[in-house]
């Protein structure tokens, strides 16, 4: 795909896709260089109000620890887009490494790996995730592992019926009597091929292992403190759901425009990719 | 098959066996999905003997106990064990609670299946009639509004939805209570009004999927010859979807209503979880929190176990509506 034409797919975007992209763009950036932004030092206790209202020392307010939730907010972004990001290239890569080896590999090959991958993809995710990390625990890279493990077979149907379609075609006959080799082939021929539609399907794993990975430290089983993501942050302060503090409204609000922004983007994207 | 005497028997006779091959494969499924969930929880190097003794336990003391809780045995023999035990409803002891985890399940469920069954009640409806108004409209504004909107709800996190809720309900208007504490002699209004809010969140939560998956299967319906040719007979939009096409898209939908519904046990654990709710959720992020694996084993295995179940439920409901199905 020529970065031409990338910007001429982005000028035909619709106003929710203009939308999605802005805010894609917005936290993209602030999980770049976010922490360079914060006003006071991240784990400092700057307020002796706890929950303090919006002012302009504070301009999303204070935490229950009387900490700057912007501060706090910036850190935490880049913990959720961080993982997230890495979490989806992750469970990406290997599900549709999967998918080529089981789309070109021998009838067994692809009978066992859907078999297996079937097989997860009959656990819940949540349950699945829960279940991993009652097993190994959380720090941050088995957080990492664990969402990529939960996504991989999803990404795996999709991208293993892309290849088997591809895999009929003419273009990929030829090749095959050329005498290419098989992994030449798969990352070559098709592959490229493949590569819209899980665009698309990356974006969603994306929402998904945000959400997976807020919930999870919202239930305290996720990123560990000291450091804490977003979803961590809406934990630690839902004492002050009584009073309204921005501290936990902010939090909540900032996975919903990350999540909320991804998927509006990834609908706007042109139609005929995606099928 | 060769045509003979008794072909309507014939067919009936098919359509049971392709039913039994069903629930023959999840069947199958489970026990796979059991050797997976085994293998995750039980095979660890860190095992629940030492786990329980901590740290100062002498040798002698670990290895008494691992012969008691039976981790000496062969990892083949205990998963046989284990699943038996399952089917026979004895889940084994929980850790931490000293009790059967079948006693603390039991508590626990109906607890759950009510959430469920209310939020059923309220979220199916809704989204057939969300998906239905948005198909018929397709590409019009309240379409596109409504598109833009389940969009959103998908990607919302059920903490927003369950904070807003919260936030507005209990502590601005001071209508409900922020805690789903239901009474033990509770009637019928005040249990209602305790549930108001987890069921509101959980239904904007399954409703957002339910809505888009139904709208698409009846688009993919509205684009077939078959209802070119009703609107050509000039029947109304009304009648050509509840005659023509609902019966049609019956298949994906009900898979749709299956997936959003498989969500609601398992997938409540946030809302539970904020709104206090004694639910199997709860108590499985409880069983994380303190590894206690044997109650971890038993909910995960009754999450998959429900999940399979709707699939299959699903799936054969498919193939009783539609008749080509049956000939696959």
């Amino acid at each position: 795909m020529s970065v031409g034409r990338f910007l001429r797919s982005l000028r035909g975007l619709s106003l929710s896709g203009r939308i999605g992209l802005g805010l894609v763009l917005f936290w993209g950036v602030v999980a770049l260089v976010g922490p360079m932004l914060a006003p006071h030092p991240v784990g400092a206790f700057v307020d002796r109000d706890v929950f303090g209202g919006y002012s302009s020392r504070f301009p999303l307010g204070s935490d229950y620890l009387g900490r700057d939730v912007l501060s706090r907010l910036l850190s935490g972004a880049r913990y959720t887009v961080g993982l997230g990001a890495s979490a989806a290239i992750a469970a990406c890569m290997v599900g549709t490494g999967l998918a080529l080896v089981a789309a070109l590999g021998s009838r067994w090959t692809d009978e066992l790996l859907s078999r297996f991958m079937d097989t997860l993809l009959s656990i819940p995710s949540k349950i699945l995730a829960l279940v991993l990390i009652a097993a190994f625990g959380s720090s941050l890279l088995l957080l990492m592992v664990i969402a990529a493990f939960t996504y991989v077979p999803g990404n795996y149907r999709i991208a293993r019926a892309l290849a088997v379609n591809l895999n009929q075609t003419d273009f990929v006959v030829a090749a095959r009597a050329r005498g290419e080799r098989a992994t030449h082939i798969a990352l070559f021929e098709i592959l490229p091929n493949m590569i819209h539609p899980l665009l698309a399907d990356f974006g969603l794993r994306f929402v998904f292992i945000v959400l997976l990975l807020s919930a999870l430290s919202f239930l305290g089983l996720g990123v560990q403190p000291p450091a804490a993501d977003l979803g961590s942050l809406v934990r630690e302060n839902i004492s002050g759901i009584v009073e309204g503090a921005p501290a936990i409204l902010m939090p909540a609000l900032a996975i919903a425009t990350l999540t909320v922004g991804v998927n509006l983007l990834i609908d706007a994207l042109p139609r005929a990719g995606r099928r | 098959m060769a045509a003979s005497p008794d072909a309507p028997n014939n067919g009936g006779r098919r359509l049971a066996l392709m039913i039994l091959g069903r629930i023959g494969a999840s069947f199958v499924t489970l026990i796979l999905v059991a050797l997976v969930v085994f293998v995750i929880s039980s095979l660890l190097p860190g095992d629940a003997a030492q786990e329980a003794l901590g740290q100062s336990a002498t040798a002698e003391q670990i290895a008494a106990l691992r012969q008691e809780m039976g981790l000496d045995r062969p990892a083949y023999e205990r998963f046989a064990t284990w699943a038996w035990g399952m089917v026979g409803g004895d889940a084994g002891q929980s850790l931490v609670a000293n009790m059967p985890v079948g006693d603390i399940i039991s508590e626990r469920l109906p607890n759950s299946l009510l959430l469920a069954a209310l939020t059923t009640l309220v979220a199916v409806p809704l989204a057939l009639g969300i998906g239905i108004a948005s198909a018929m409209n397709r590409d019009g504004r309240l379409d596109r509004a409504l598109n833009i909107v389940t969009l959103s709800m998908v990607a919302l996190p059920e903490f927003l939805v369950a904070t807003l809720a919260v936030l507005v309900f209990s502590v601005q208007l001071q209508w409900l209570p922020s805690i789903a504490l239901v009474p033990e002699e509770a009637g019928v209004a005040e249990l209602l009004k305790a549930l108001a809010m987890p069921v509101a969140a959980l239904a904007v939560v399954v409703m957002a999927q339910m809505a888009r998956m139904t709208r698409a299967a009846i688009i993919d319906q509205l684009d077939r010859p078959y209802v070119e040719m009703a609107v050509l007979k000039g029947f109304s939009a009304r009648r050509i979807i509840i005659t023509h096409v609902l019966p049609n898209s019956v298949g994906p939908i009900f898979n749709a209503i299956a997936l959003s519904l498989s969500y609601l046990l398992g997938g409540a654990i946030i809302v539970e979880t904020i709104f206090n709710y004694p639910g199997l959720a709860s108590l499985m992020v409880n069983a994380v929190t303190s590894r206690d694996m044997p109650l971890l084993q038993a909910c995960a295995m009754i999450f998959c176990a429900v999940y399979l179940a709707l699939m299959l439920i699903a799936d054969v409901a498919a193939i009783l509506a539609n008749p080509r199905l049956r000939n696959q």
